[in-house]
């Protein structure tokens, strides 16, 4: 079964970002993993400044110069700094090789600012992985829950959200999601739970529900065993690995010459 | 192959399809796992945990083309839980007894935490403590439980040279210089079930000698195959892998 990552990151290696991505598809191809999405610098930044969003995408610009043949970037923003954003989309996505966006805990996703950025992501084909998580514990002061990211997917139906980490709590976070056709399940970065991948597939249909790994921060064990151990058919899990995100990145690929 | 970290019963927030032996003994049998050490998630939630325990025995008893070791409940705050220990021991002839201190509202400073393991020391029982269930942002809301504070552990054990304590799901929980330390003791061995990051094998022999490290799955919690990937996703010799799959628990049972 062909797997395609939709959830990397280069944090956590050392070395240039190249030789980050380097270890990263070593340890790929010991896994059986075709390809990877990456996105954030080699130090994560909750409320990035314009300089560091611009360094984060730098790195993933350079990392892409080596590995475009196994890797695919996307674009950190921060809907606090929206000229800037809006800039780095237009320099990383449209002029450059990158084929999507990353919104992490800057702020929280159903606030007004990252409408444009939304709207113009709609332009660019360029789907938008939100990180969300709702913790018991609670939560970081941006940090987004799958309840806003549904509220923010039900004002731009034309736009393609994953909804990374599955809310986190996915039990919640796979409701939340599921009236909206346009938003993916991420199913990556949480711990092996048994019975997640299950539900997705009874709530969203086999084919809203991406494979993702958040390494390096965690184990390709514990995250592709989401996957190959859920009760599902082949079919959905063949979607899950490489279908659904293959399908959500081609017109942004397409826009790009890139066939797959 | 042995798994050290397998449960059965319910659990109150999930349905947990391997939790039914009728579902976990085909899946044994098709990765190859030919022992299990078995707990009951009843035993975190039961206050009659003699009644747990005598449950488990028996179903344990009933399971065929596998090994199945029941590894009892002991609730420390319950009255009279050393008659539980003695029939773990003598009634169940189980090999071990399982403990989640967090669940049952004890801290390992405990006075009579050292004397359970000086009694399961004496009775050649292996002690295995459950550091996590959950992840604590995960849990229900009305069931927030702390992961277990090991630290009094180091003390503990130095005062009991022959005791041995094994901690499964420890990683989420002790990082670092905690690990240090229980590594310092020699007396503490640690499941996999719990081991996050690439190649998590390979980073934390750094730490913690292979014949200390077991394969655990923490199932029916976590999807089976979570453990079995993370052994090939590190470079291991064979001898290592049959260490930490089969030749260390192995160790503990003679
Ligand atoms: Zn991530």
């Amino acid at each position: 079964m062909e797997i395609w990552d939709g959830h990397c990151h280069i944090s956590g290696y050392s070395g240039t970002p190249a030789e980050r991505v380097e270890q990263m598809v070593a340890l790929a191809d010991l896994m059986g993993v075709a390809r990877l999405c990456i996105f954030m610098g080699s130090t994560f930044q909750q409320d990035p400044t314009p300089e560091q969003l611009r360094k984060a995408n730098d790195e993933i610009l350079d990392a892409l110069k080596a590995w475009s043949s196994r890797a695919f970037g996307f674009v950190y923003l921060n809907p606090k700094h929206l000229d800037i954003s809006l800039a780095e989309l237009e320099r990383c996505v449209r002029k450059g090789p990158m084929v999507a966006i990353k919104l992490w805990v800057a702020q929280h996703c159903d606030t007004p600012e990252v409408d444009a950025i939304v709207e113009r992501a709609i332009t660019l084909d360029a789907p938008i992985f939100q990180h969300t998580w709702r913790k018991v514990s609670g939560n970081l002061p941006g940090e987004s829950t799958a309840v806003e990211l549904a509220r923010l997917a039900a004002r731009h139906p034309k736009a393609t959200f994953i909804c990374g980490h599955t809310g986190g709590d996915w039990e919640q976070g796979i409701r939340a999601i599921a009236p909206y056709g346009n938003v993916y399940a991420d199913l990556g970065g949480g711990d092996p739970t048994a019975g997640f991948a299950e539900m997705a597939v009874r709530e969203l249909g086999e084919d809203r529900i991406l494979f993702g790994s958040d390494i390096p921060g965690r184990s390709y064990g514990s995250q592709l065993a989401k996957v190959y151990g859920a009760r599902i058919s082949d079919t959905a899990k063949a979607k899950i690995f490489t279908t659904n995100l293959k399908g959500i990145l081609t017109p942004a690929l397409a826009r790009k010459g890139v066939a797959l | 192959m042995i798994d050290v970290n397998v449960s059965i019963g319910t659990w109150p927030f999930r349905n947990l399809p391997c939790a039914d032996m009728d579902v976990l003994l085909p899946k044994l049998g098709h990765h190859g796992i030919e022992s299990v050490w078995l707990g009951n998630l009843e035993g975190l939630f039961h206050k009659d945990i003699a009644g747990v325990n005598a449950r488990l025995a028996d179903q344990c008893a009933m399971v065929n083309g596998v090994e199945a070791l029941a590894f009892g409940s002991v609730n420390l705050t319950l009255p009279n839980w050393e008659e539980d220990v003695r029939r773990c021991d003598e009634i169940h002839g189980m090999r071990g007894i399982r403990l989640h201190p967090n669940y049952h509202g004890y801290t390992l400073d405990d006075p009579k935490f050292k004397v359970l393991l000086q009694n399961a020391a004496e009775r050649n029982l292996i002690v295995q403590l459950a550091v996590t269930m959950e992840d604590e942002r995960m849990m229900h809301p009305l069931m927030r439980v702390e992961h277990v504070d090991t630290t009094p552990l180091v003390e503990v054990l130095a005062g009991i040279p022959n005791a041995r304590v094994m901690l499964l799901n420890a990683f989420r929980a002790i990082r670092g210089k905690a690990i240090d330390a229980l590594v310092d003791t020699g007396q503490v061995d640690y499941d996999i079930a719990w081991l996050e990051g690439t190649s998590g094998i390979e980073s934390i022999r750094k730490q913690i000698p292979v014949e200390h490290l077991l394969l655990g799955t923490h199932s029916p919690l976590f999807y089976y195959e979570s453990s079995l990937l993370k052994l090939s996703e590190s470079p291991l010799s064979d001898t290592e892998l049959e260490a930490i799959t089969t030749n260390n628990a192995r160790a503990l049972l003679a």
